[in-house]
């Protein structure tokens, strides 16, 4: 499991991964002159960026939601809507 | 982001994509390099000339080509095909382009090369117009890169002569001589 922190990590680290895998690459190949090279240094990001950011890790579960007690929560009822049945239109 | 498999999927689309675009800008830097590639073509002998059957003329040369396409290959080259082609006008045709040799240049170590051979294709006028003619032996080159679109250029050489009537397959001094770069 993924909190939600954890989610919003995990997607920047991935995007940030590629990307800077992708222009590593990129100067590489063209440096080195060698199409092979670039395309060999990014399927190497791809594979470490998914070991990283698509396992569940725990640390991407840092931050547990707090969910009340049930005495808690009965002690702070939800607020009831009222009238609001009455006033959406009869439409479905 | 919830579960492995969004994740899986928005990181095999977002891949993908950065893949596209790393290989849109590898077409583009193509665009920086200005190739300067050399050319010398001598035909060494014309070893048969002659009418056929047909009533159209066929010759037969041997050519020396010698070529430098060293700058046509960047790190995104995959190869280069090269053909020589007689061009010439005729009354009937303004345009006569003939096949004569070709070659797929796989590195740009091969790219440098000096070749001796007869012409890889049979060279066959439409009709009986080659006595005399004038013509440009032209070396085409298709660049076929491995990401992004294929390019052709060419290299007129002009000044070549047919000789002024026909022989069998006597041996000859260069009835027919141009050096060009």
């Amino acid at each position: 499991m993924m909190d939600w922190q954890g989610q919003k990590i995990a997607e920047q680290v991935m995007q940030i991964m590629l990307v800077v895998f992708a222009i590593g690459a990129f100067l590489t190949g063209y440096f080195m002159g060698s199409l092979q090279l670039m395309l060999f240094i990014y399927a190497g990001g791809v594979v470490l960026t998914t070991l990283i950011t698509i396992p569940n890790w725990t640390i991407f579960n840092r931050h547990p939601l707090n969910w009340l007690e049930p005495s808690e929560a009965k002690k702070h009822p939800k607020p009831q809507v009222t009238g609001l049945i009455s006033k959406k239109p009869q439409k479905k | 982001m919830h579960s492995f498999g969004y994740r899986a999927n928005a990181l095999l689309t977002f891949s993908l994509t950065v893949l596209a675009l790393m290989c849109a800008m590898a077409s583009i830097t193509d665009n920086f390099n200005s190739p300067s590639p050399t050319a010398t073509v001598q035909i060494l002998n014309v070893n048969r000339f002659q009418k056929k059957a047909s009533g159209d003329d066929e010759v037969a040369i041997t050519l020396d080509i010698s070529a430098d396409l060293q700058s046509l290959f960047t790190w995104n080259t995959k190869q280069v095909f090269v053909f020589l082609a007689a061009e010439y006008r005729t009354p009937k045709n303004s345009v006569n382009q003939v096949s004569l040799w070709d070659a797929i240049v796989p590195t740009k170590e091969d790219a440098k090369f000096s070749i001796k051979t007869k012409n890889k294709y049979r060279f066959i006028d439409q009709g009986s117009n080659l006595r005399g003619r004038d013509f440009n032996l032209t070396l085409h080159w298709h660049v076929m890169p491995k990401t992004g679109k294929m390019s052709a250029d060419k290299l007129v050489l002009p000044g070549f002569r047919l000789p002024e009537s026909y022989r069998s397959r006597r041996p000859a001094k260069h009835p027919a001589k141009a050096i060009a770069t």
